[in-house]
């Protein structure tokens, strides 16, 4: 098995602030990993060590065997990073920003078109950048960050901002991306995100990793309630727990509010039994939790910075 | 992919140079106060300049003056050169007007062989004019009329000549000063502004994360400096240098493009540092003015220094800007030569060197 990236024990403090407090972190070769963690969680300072912007005031860092601090022009080319802020130069189209992007690694303008191509921007290739819708700025950013072909790519919330098409079809781009065989490191605000795409997610708080896993596991660890619920009136509350409880089925809360008729349990398969014994079936949904709700149960509801 | 390749660093180099080309041509703003601003100023100055140097006066004459009237018809026109006669039919309204201003003086007959001229003293210098001319035309005639008694021929005679070509034309220290100035502005302005929106925007970090090498960085930034001052240089050269403007350029005037890239690089120098510490486009556009404005009045490029007061001589010798109008000024329309331009040469490539020291050590590839 090969390592794309290996962190141990970095931490880095700003002053008072200990924005990173001993992370440590193994990225496997051709893995789709997450870090997510609320606003001051520490994660930008994180990816920016492993980035190789700044240094670790401890511990070790190495991104495909190479320290990536100080400076390593060999590393360079094998890693691709998009920034938050859509980082292009003033003036310019979209093609001439990714020539421009691909002639710092040598790269040809075809390729580059090519990439421009693989995006979807080759009609909007003689828009200038600030004329750019946000979704079109994204894509072409990503773009940038892959024109030369790199094995790890950094992505840092690469669908901030964008509407439910742009970013479902960037979620084609980024799991085809990975597809081909790259490693990519994602951070995102949104979890049902970090859900679908990542194989593996790290949850960051206070300059510390919380827990790593597959965001199944992750759910299923944390051993949630499940929600169930039906057309409301199919069923008299009061006939419905002693149902339940003649079944031997296990239920936190049962409540009908006029719509809907909700049921919390633990162990959704007797519920459901009852619920299709009693032909009480209609408009049936079954919620289980998600990993907002372990980002939930772990970093806390207050507010962050 | 596994090593930065000499295609990959050439190539960055000319991908930045054309990104930063590009990005100038395609600002208005920016064209304009490198191009247009300081060639309208050339046009104003000058026209302004020009007529400052004549001192044309109007006079009414009431009623016959014999002196003025006696003149011959060749001297006739070299007075009319200094002097504008408008016949006026009576005394009062005559005073009237030069009263008013319209004339500067009124001339009229006296009893005897007495001229009298009468004038405001609004402007003493057209005043003395008047003066001097009616005085030297009253003793011509008054000489004839001592020669013609007498049969002799005059005993001094006054030959006078021009030496204008010798001292400053207002051209002459016009293009080498805006020049300067224009110069010194883009210069200064695109290389700071250029850093500290690259680092606002995150480019130095992106570029700091490609196998791009400072070199290249910097090398780009140079070269589209240096042929932005060149195409100026040309641009000011072709406009002052027609009839209209009627600069003259002297043998080694050539000399101008060496002096221009040196002082271009001083400029450049100044604005990496002014770059590094300002945080934003505004701040690195104050920072810019607070440095130009002065180094422009106090260097010559809007008006010739010999008349300051020595201190602000003194000072002038802090500024690149003042080397390169002093030296241009020379090789360009003086008949300078190699001697006047090395020297010059040599302090502002000192100067960039200690500047962009200066600003290496200030650079900051984040702003955080």
């Amino acid at each position: 098995m090969t390592t794309a990236i290996t962190a141990d024990g970095i931490r880095k403090r700003y002053g008072d602030v200990q924005a990173v407090d001993g992370v440590s972190l193994t990225v496997r070769a051709g893995e789709f990993f997450g870090l997510l963690g609320p606003n001051g969680a520490g994660k930008t300072t994180t990816l920016e060590i492993l980035e190789g912007i700044r240094e670790a005031d401890e511990g070790r860092v190495e991104l495909l065997g190479l320290p990536p601090w100080p400076r390593n022009p060999r590393l360079l080319p094998r890693i691709g990073v998009q920034f938050q802020a859509s980082a292009f130069f003033d003036r310019l189209t979209a093609r001439e920003t990714i020539r421009t992007f691909a002639s710092f690694y040598g790269v040809g303008a075809r390729q580059a078109d090519g990439w421009l191509e693989r995006v979807g921007l080759t009609d909007s290739a003689a828009v200038r950048t600030d004329k750019m819708s946000g979704g079109q700025a994204q894509r072409l950013s990503i773009a940038c960050a892959l024109v030369h072909d790199p094995e790890l790519v950094f992505l840092d919330e690469p669908t901030t901002g964008l509407d439910p098409q742009a970013r479902r079809n960037l979620w084609d781009l980024l799991r085809d991306i990975n597809a081909e065989g790259r490693t990519v490191l994602l951070t995102t605000h949104y979890l049902d995100e970090a859900e679908v795409l990542c194989d593996r997610v790290a949850v960051m708080d206070h300059g510390k990793v919380l827990r790593t896993g597959a965001p199944a596991a992750l759910v299923r660890d944390l051993d949630d309630t499940v929600r169930i619920s039906v057309e409301s009136g199919l069923l008299d509350v009061a006939a419905a727990r002693e149902l339940f409880t003649a079944a031997g089925a296990e239920v936190t809360a049962v409540h009908d509010d006029g719509v809907l008729l909700s049921i919390a349990t633990r162990l959704p398969g007797p519920v459901l039994a009852v619920l299709g014994e009693q032909q009480a079936l209609r408009g049936l949904e079954v919620r289980g939790a998600t990993l907002e709700d372990v980002f939930l149960h772990l970093t806390g509801r207050e507010y962050r910075a | 992919m596994t090593e930065p390749t000499d295609r990959s660093r050439s190539g960055a180099f000319a991908g930045l140079s054309r990104v930063m080309l590009i990005a100038f041509l395609r600002d208005r703003t920016a064209l304009f106060f490198a191009l247009l601003m300081p060639l309208m100023f050339l046009v104003l100055f000058g026209f302004l300049f020009k007529g400052a140097t004549s001192a044309h006066v109007k006079v009414a004459q009431v009623g016959p003056v014999a002196v003025l009237d006696s003149v011959p018809p060749d001297a006739r026109a070299d007075l009319d050169k200094v002097l504008t006669i408008h016949q006026v039919p009576d005394e009062a309204t005559a005073v009237k007007q030069v009263e008013k201003g319209d004339y500067d003086a009124l001339i009229e007959q006296g009893p005897g062989g007495q001229v009298i001229v009468r004038y405001s003293a609004a402007d003493q210098v057209k005043a003395g004019g008047v003066q001097a001319v009616v005085q030297s035309v009253v003793q011509q005639a008054d000489q004839q009329v001592y020669q013609q008694a007498t049969h002799q021929g005059p005993a001094y005679t006054l030959v006078t000549s021009q030496v204008e070509d010798q001292s400053l034309k207002p051209i002459q220290f016009l293009t080498p000063g805006l020049l300067g100035w224009a110069i010194a502005t883009s210069a200064i302005f695109g290389a700071s502004l250029s850093l500290v929106s690259w680092r606002k925007k995150r480019l130095l970090r992106r570029l700091r994360l490609a196998p791009v090498s400072i070199g290249a960085i910097v090398g780009s930034r140079v070269l589209v400096t240096t042929v932005v001052a060149l195409a100026q240089t040309a641009i000011f050269l072709a406009v002052a240098t027609t009839p209209t403007f009627g600069l003259e350029l002297t043998g080694e005037w050539w000399l101008v493009i060496p002096l221009v890239l040196c002082a271009t690089w001083a400029f450049m120098a100044i604005g990496l540092v002014t770059g590094a510490l300002a945080k934003t486009e505004e701040a690195a556009n104050g920072i810019n003015q607070v440095v130009i404005l002065p180094m422009s009045f106090l260097s010559g490029a809007f008006f010739p220094l010999d008349n300051t007061p020595s201190w602000i001589q003194q000072l002038s010798h802090v500024f690149p800007l003042r080397y390169l109008v002093t030296s241009a000024q020379s090789v360009l329309s003086r008949g300078g030569g190699l001697g006047d331009a090395l020297p010059t040469m040599g302090g502002l490539l000192l100067f960039t060197l200690v500047v962009s020291a200066l600003a290496w050590r200030l650079f900051d590839w984040d702003d955080a």
